[in-house]
């Protein structure tokens, strides 16, 4: 699916890769002349930055059409909701979702996509007894709400282990899906790099009778994601990790589910009528969009999975899995004995560009502070997965992250940065 | 711009790789309190062994970044062998040192006007922890130099009431 532009592609006789140092260029932060001195931004994991084809296009929505959505009878209201509206299919389609304009809710993020399907359909469909499997990496926004549940109904929460190459281990899915009516697992890891293979687990899960849910948050701004094929039942993802603005996430539900789950937040947007006595949902999407919703970062979104359509989400895939390769070999083959990799080995399908280590027997907050000093944007800490840090045996890690925009100097300043933490503590 | 130097000198350095008073000690006799960061996993543990109000003892335990570790062994340091009043006290100096706005530190003295005042701050006193008023710069960090003398001051809080 890679779109007919040529963003940031080189052009020649073999397949087009993509050029990080000309997509740069097209990203006001990372401009060599940006106020305070340029970054060298390796924590896209946490927040990607967004190039000015999105930031134009949400100010060029405020400068000229900004009204409520689905309320006025004027031009320009009537110009926002067809924005809106079409910015729903434009993110729905980039996901392959088979019905876009009615399955696709918008909400905050995926904390609150995930949420939703907590405080809607496992709270009407659960019973005490019933249990939820997840695993052991996932992040605290699909585990917190389901301890959550756990706690409030008897719902027994469950767990995928994590086998020694930081992969699954599906070898007793079956026993723990007995009884199971959800599985809710992160389609990739924000610690660990580890790309999950859903088809077994869905697949699994489904001949057991049990619903699927996905978090997609660190998969959709990486690789192309065909809903279709996933078969998942909810699938979450957010804005702001695929050069989108904060504040706009995406629940995906197949239609009947939605229609069936009860509404979440109460209030304007999301009725059809109120009376005295009570009140009437309104359709899909709508009944789950409770308020004015984030009305320009989804015209912020919609130009967001535009620009990624056009630069190819297979080359951003084939860009990410070389230089994450690239930046493995290289952290080994300087730092080899002070590193240790918390992480599946290099591997297109099953690996994303997620590096996370320790370092030399250095807290990682010292070496994030070290690496600032020259620039380098890194995370450290337990990065939203304390269950995950403890079956690795450490409180934090020091973790980079890779992007569209990232390259091979961006790899080189992280090993060299290092050298300096390396020396300074010695 | 605050540089690297100012973070990490000399002195918090050799107490981040040669702690002192690390260890525990039985509990009870001694008061053992624990200290989290939740932020970044930072973790201290305090043991306090006071008889007539004197720290006679103290420990160390714990893991966490070169901060909270060397502001921990600097502190243990600082208030072995003191009496718990003057141990409340050096708590009071140093959680002052570390509430001194940035700006204040390129221009003055800690004794100089708009700092805070000598009966709260004692820089002799402080002695060498007064090398950790760089970490002021980094904001991010303050929370790591006090979480030791956060859970010291609950340790205290423990052993008696407030005046003896």
């Amino acid at each position: 699916m890679t779109g007919g532009g040529d963003v940031g592609a080189t052009r020649g006789t073999g397949p087009e890769r993509l050029d990080p140092r000309a997509l740069r260029k097209e990203f006001p932060l990372l401009a060599p002349d940006r106020p305070g001195g340029p970054v060298v931004y390796l924590d896209s994991a946490a927040s990607s930055q967004r190039p000015r084809a999105v930031l134009e296009a949400m100010d060029e929505y405020y400068t000229t059409t900004h009204a409520n959505v689905h309320r006025g009878v004027y031009a320009i209201a009537e110009e926002a909701t067809r924005r809106y509206e079409a910015a729903r299919v434009a993110v729905g389609r980039f996901v392959r979702a088979p019905r876009p304009a009615t399955e696709i809710v918008f909400t905050k993020n995926v904390t609150e996509a995930i949420n939703l399907v907590a405080y809607t359909w496992a709270r009407k469909e659960l019973r005490p007894g019933d249990a939820i499997l997840v695993s052991e990496l996932e992040h605290h926004a699909n585990l917190v709400p389901w301890l959550m549940l756990a706690e409030e109904r008897g719902i027994e929460l469950r767990f995928l282990p994590l086998a020694p190459d930081y992969h699954l281990d599906l070898t007793d899915l079956d026993r723990l899906l007995d009884g199971a009516r959800l599985v809710a697992l992160s389609a990739a890891s924000n610690v660990l790099g580890t790309v999950v293979d859903l088809e077994p687990v869905v697949a699994a899960a489904h001949r057991a009778g049990a619903l699927v849910l996905v978090d997609g948050a660190q998969l959709a701004p990486h690789r192309p994601v065909d809903l279709g094929r996933v078969g998942a039942d909810f699938f979450g993802f957010t804005g702001h990790k695929m050069l989108g603005p904060t504040g706009i996430g995406v629940l995906w539900a197949r239609e009947e589910l939605l229609d069936a789950m009860p509404p979440f937040l109460g209030g304007g947007e999301m009725i059809r009528d109120v009376r005295t006595d009570g009140f009437t949902s309104n359709d899909l999407p709508w009944k789950f969009e409770a308020g004015t919703p984030p009305i320009a970062e989804a015209v912020g979104l919609a130009a967001a999975v535009e620009y990624l359509e056009r630069v190819g989400l297979e080359r951003v895939h084939a860009h990410e899995s070389a230089l994450t390769a690239y930046a493995i070999d290289r952290l080994r083959d300087a730092h080899g004995e002070q590193l240790t990799i918390f992480g599946p080995e290099p591997d297109p399908l099953r690996r994303s560009g997620v590096i996370s280590f320790a370092f030399a027997g250095v807290h990682p907050h010292d070496v994030a502070q070290v690496l600032d000093t020259r620039g380098i944007c890194v995370r450290a800490g337990h990065h939203c997965a304390k269950p995950l840090m403890r079956c690795l045996g450490v409180g934090a890690t020091t973790r980079a992250s890779l992007y569209l925009y990232n390259d091979e100097d961006d790899v080189d300043a992280l090993v060299d940065g290092l050298a300096e933490v390396r020396e300074l503590f010695a | 711009m605050a540089g690297l130097e100012d973070l990490y000198r000399e002195i918090i350095l050799d107490h981040y790789r040669s702690p002192r008073n690390r260890g525990d000690l039985p509990s009870p006799p001694a008061v053992r309190v624990e200290g989290f960061n939740p932020l970044c996993g930072d973790e201290v543990v305090v043991y306090l062994d006071v008889v007539d109000a004197v720290v006679v003892d103290l420990k160390i335990s714990g893991q966490g970044c070169s901060i909270s570790q060397s502001s921990a062994s600097m502190m243990s340091a600082a208030v072995k062998g003191r009496s718990v009043e003057e141990a409340r006290a050096l708590v009071r100096s140093f959680k002052a040192l570390m509430s001194i706005h940035e700006a204040q530190l390129e221009t003055d003295d800690a004794d100089a006007p708009g700092a805070a005042g000598p009966d709260v701050l004692d820089a002799d006193a402080l002695g060498e922890l007064a090398a950790l008023q760089g970490v002021v710069k980094f904001p991010v960090r303050i929370k790591c130099a006090t979480l030791p003398w956060n859970t010291l001051s609950q340790g205290l809080d423990e052993v008696g009431p407030a005046t003896s």
